[in-house]
């Protein structure tokens, strides 16, 4: 591997279109050798779409690609992988092969391409190469675990193998750290600083959070409604800046807690243990006009909380009690009749239909307010409710009948919480809902979750981020170790308590 | 510069062939029948009298109305192989009412369907209940009511003024009220009313909404408070229901229970509801592809006959034309 030599990739007045939407317009972007460079912008703007460009996924854009200051030809993804560019996207699991081992997966372009006339696979080179690629990777895993039977972080690093495998130059990492927790985040730059300095490979970073951009990033690029409108080493911007870029207004960051008069108890659990011991012994209220946040480590439970409130995993033992009657809850199905809500943790696989219009995703869970007697759909009525939706949550789409999967990753997750602020619920719970949302938008959710709060609703609001947590919630429920081991005041606590919390401190 | 050009026009051309691809997925199946309509015309001129169209019409009837059973079970995302023993098995209940048990034309109807739908009560508690694969569990039921049929019978056929095997004489009429079920235009008019209703309990109202919102993503449905199981099992007794209604037809129309009867209906009417699922480009399972495609099957068997294509030939030709409509319209599916 050329492991000192500089080289670089240059795009020149890329310019895509898709049915209805102009993703990108004359954009130029550069990356070389040995740095870190991020790419930024709201939901939309054209980040994803700019990265596929680049992995030969789409070969309808306009435009020049160099690499070394040679014209290529990037139509394919083999013709991206040939020029040493390695993409881990959106959502990793798409790109893993969950019933084959760790090696299988870390060597699959060798196991596919690589083997010429030969019939037969050299088992033991392909585990002798795997194991080496793990370790550059930092990751003490036996080779021989299925890829199903590990976790997101690992999934992710074993992407960064593979691309290591096929003698990567280039690395893309499409909001990679969303669903990690702080430690897997800041293992994840620990080993993309050592890529870079060290291995010299070139990574574009995208991401919504913008501490980890100065955290780790040489360079900028912001885009705003496909045209790049910045690019700037770091060190010459603020927080500030950037998001003023990005959102082309200026942006108070702040979060918008609306002042509420806090109801009577709403909403009781009482040692609630899920059947399969994922949570045990919870026990929770949450007050009308009440915002709760529940809060802990990656893994402490708060999505297996979520589910089994919801029904959607099985309750072993305990209460659920809404207005002082205790509900019959064995299905997501009964929950929702008796008034609950759940935004799930992951849009794709829970929360939206991909191959459906944005307006019918938006109506699914309220669908009855939307029926004659007869049970026949108003379209007309629909429509009108997701077009509100679609304006208040920002929802970046030509129009409510694009279809989901044409959507940026962000703005699928808005058309997941939209769905459950059109139905009408007395308790709303939100399992990470700003994950992959960009800060705008985030603020907009924040604004209509306080909204459903002065309509005297409950809120349950699970995140791992705890300063959304302090920003949005009045009281706050610890996790670890999956059962609830902390109660506080919101307004009385720190992030540094909550954390000795969460880690088990007692 | 000049590289961009060239770029631009390349990816013009590129555009060109994706649309006509796009244009050959959505229409493939209405051009085919097109061409065929005009290809048996010159080749042979009796072909285009209204009276072949209401042949033609009459034939598919009885596959339309089964293959719409297969649409529901396919917009859950499920699959219903049993719907050809459905059919034997309704037919068989329903001559049996009027000729064994002398029934009148309402009661014997509603008995045969009420009977018929326990094969949808067995797949939906294999595949709903017990998790078995919707394709193995209707594979296996399927059996299991060829089997229930032939017994029934007692391995035989049943007409009118023949006594049962065991030598019993029957005395039971098959009322002409119900033969005239099986006679054009009523046969054609009762394909038509199924497709039209199954066409808006699909695209107008909630259930239709559901059936194809669990079909899309069982566990999104699922978490949008949809009661997934209980639409899966509507499914499979809508496409039982459907399939015991041909079963009438044909009893209708045959005027007597045949062993098997039902089997020759499985092939075509999965062929008309996957056939479905492009037409005008709606990429799903619905009832008016579904009509579409059996009108294909239908107008391709009904041509080849005329031009007396051996029977034990026409299978190929059958078989072929349907591969080269599937492969236009699901090519473009990339
Ligand atoms: N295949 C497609 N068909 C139609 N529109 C598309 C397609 N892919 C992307 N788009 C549109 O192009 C725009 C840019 O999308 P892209 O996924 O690049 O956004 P993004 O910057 O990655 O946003 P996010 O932060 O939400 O992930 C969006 O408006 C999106 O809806
Ligand atoms: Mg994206």
């Amino acid at each position: 591997m050329d492991s000192q030599q500089k080289h670089s990739i240059e795009m020149k007045g890329i310019s895509i279109e898709f049915p209805g939407v102009k993703a990108l317009t004359d954009v130029d972007f550069k990356i070389g050798s040995g740095t870190i460079h991020a790419l930024i912008g709201a939901n939309g703007a054209g980040k994803s779409t700019l990265m596929k460009v680049l992995g030969g996924v789409y070969n309808h854009y306009m435009g020049t690609i160099t690499f070394d200051g040679t014209a290529v030809n990037i139509k394919t993804p083999r013709d991206s992988i040939k020029l040493g560019v390695a993409v881990v996207y959106q959502e990793v699991d798409t790109a893993l092969i969950p019933y084959l081992s760790i090696a299988e997966n870390i060597m699959l372009d060798a196991l596919v391409n690589d083997m010429g006339h030969r019939q037969f696979v050299n088992w033991k080179g392909i585990r002798a190469a795997a194991k080496e690629y793990l370790k550059r990777v930092n990751l003490d895993l036996d080779i021989r675990t299925l890829v199903q039977d590990v976790s997101l972080a690992d999934k992710q690093r074993i992407l960064v193998a593979r691309a290591l495998a096929g003698n990567s130059r280039f690395l893309i990492l499409d909001e990679p750290t969303a669903p990690l927790s702080q430690t897997e985040t800041d293992e994840l730059f620990e080993l993309m600083r050592d890529l870079a300095q060290n291995q010299n490979v070139g990574i574009i970073f995208i991401s919504h959070r913008l501490p980890e951009i100065f955290e780790i990033c040489d360079t900028v690029t912001i885009l705003r409604d496909g045209e790049k409108v910045a690019e700037k080493p770091i060190s010459e911007f603020t927080q500030k800046d950037i998001v003023e870029h990005m959102l082309g207004r200026k942006f108070d960051e702040t979060y918008p807690k609306t002042a509420v008069d806090i109801g009577s108890t709403l909403f009781e659990i009482k040692n609630l243990s899920e059947a399969n011991g994922a949570i045990h012994d919870v026990n929770l209220a949450v007050r009308a006009g009440e915002i709760v946040g529940v809060t802990g480590l990656v893994g402490a439970g708060k999505t297996e909380l979520c589910k089994t409130i919801f029904g959607a995993l099985r309750i072993g033992s305990g209460d659920i009690i809404l207005n002082g009657n205790p509900l019959k809850i064995n299905s997501p199905h009964t929950a929702v009749k008796q008034g609950l809500a759940l935004v799930p943790e992951e849009r794709r696989k829970e929360g939206v239909l991909v191959e459906e219009p944005v307006y019918i995703n938006l109506t699914v869970a309220s669908l009855n307010n939307f029926s004659n007697r007869f049970d026949f759909v108003n379209t007309t009525s629909e429509r009108v409710a997701a077009k509100k939706i679609i304006n208040e949550l920002g929802i970046r789409t030509p129009s409510e009948n694009q279809k989901v999967a044409f959507l940026s990753g962000g703005n699928q997750q808005k058309v997941a919480v939209g769905k459950w602020l059109i139905a009408d619920a007395d308790v709303y719970i939100f399992d990470e809902p700003t994950k992959g949302v960009d800060v705008g938008a985030k603020h907009d959710i924040f604004e209509l979750i306080g909204q459903l709060a002065s309509d005297g609703k409950g809120i349950i609001y699970a995140s791992s981020e705890i300063p959304e947590i302090m920003g949005i919630s009045d009281r706050t429920y610890v996790m670890y170790d999956r059962t609830i081991v902390k109660e506080l005041e919101t307004t009385e606590t720190t992030e540094e308590e909550i954390l000795f919390y969460s880690a088990g401190g007692q | 510069m000049s590289a961009t050009t060239s770029e631009t026009s390349k990816a013009r051309k590129k555009s060109i062939g994706a649309i006509a691809l796009d244009f050959f997925g959505k229409w493939g199946t209405l051009l085919t029948i097109a061409f065929l309509l005009v290809f048996f015309s010159i080749k042979m001129p009796p072909f285009k009298s209204m009276a072949n169209m209401e042949t033609i019409f009459r034939s598919i009837s009885i596959v339309t109305v089964v293959a719409i059973g297969i649409t529901i079970s396919l917009t859950v995302d499920g699959f219903d192989l049993s719907v050809g023993s459905v059919v034997t098995f309704a037919d068989t209940l329903v001559i049996s009412m009027f000729v064994w048990y002398e029934f009148g034309t309402v009661l014997g109807i509603f008995l045969a369907i009420f009977i018929s739908l326990s094969v949808a009560v067995i797949n939906s508690f294999l595949i709903v209940k017990l998790k078995i694969f919707d394709l193995l569990a209707t594979l296996a039921v399927m059996f299991i009511f060829e089997g229930v049929a032939l017994t029934y019978t007692g391995g035989g056929s049943i007409s009118q003024g023949m006594p049962r095997l065991d030598g019993t004489p029957t005395f039971g009429r098959i009322p002409d009220a119900f033969r005239l079920i099986g006679q054009s235009p009523y046969i054609i008019i009762l394909m038509l009313v199924i497709v039209a209703t199954v066409h808006i309990f699909l695209n107008y109202t909630k259930h239709g909404r559901y059936l194809y919102m669990v079909g899309g993503n069982r566990e999104a449905a699922r978490l949008s408070g949809i009661p997934v199981d209980r639409y899966r099992t509507i499914a499979y007794f809508l496409s039982a229901f459907f399939a015991s209604i041909g079963g009438i037809m044909l009893g209708a129309r045959i005027g007597s229970s045949q062993v098997n009867a039902g089997a020759g209906f499985l092939m075509p009417a999965v062929a008309a509801a996957f056939i479905g699922y492009s037409v005008a480009g709606v990429k799903k399972p619905n009832a008016i592809g579904t009509l579409v495609g059996a009108v294909l099957v239908g107008v391709l068997e009904n041509g080849l006959i005329m031009l007396s294509v051996p029977y034990y030939s026409l299978n190929i030709v059958k078989g072929l034309v349907l591969a080269i409509a599937l492969a236009v319209t699901y090519y473009s599916k990339d």
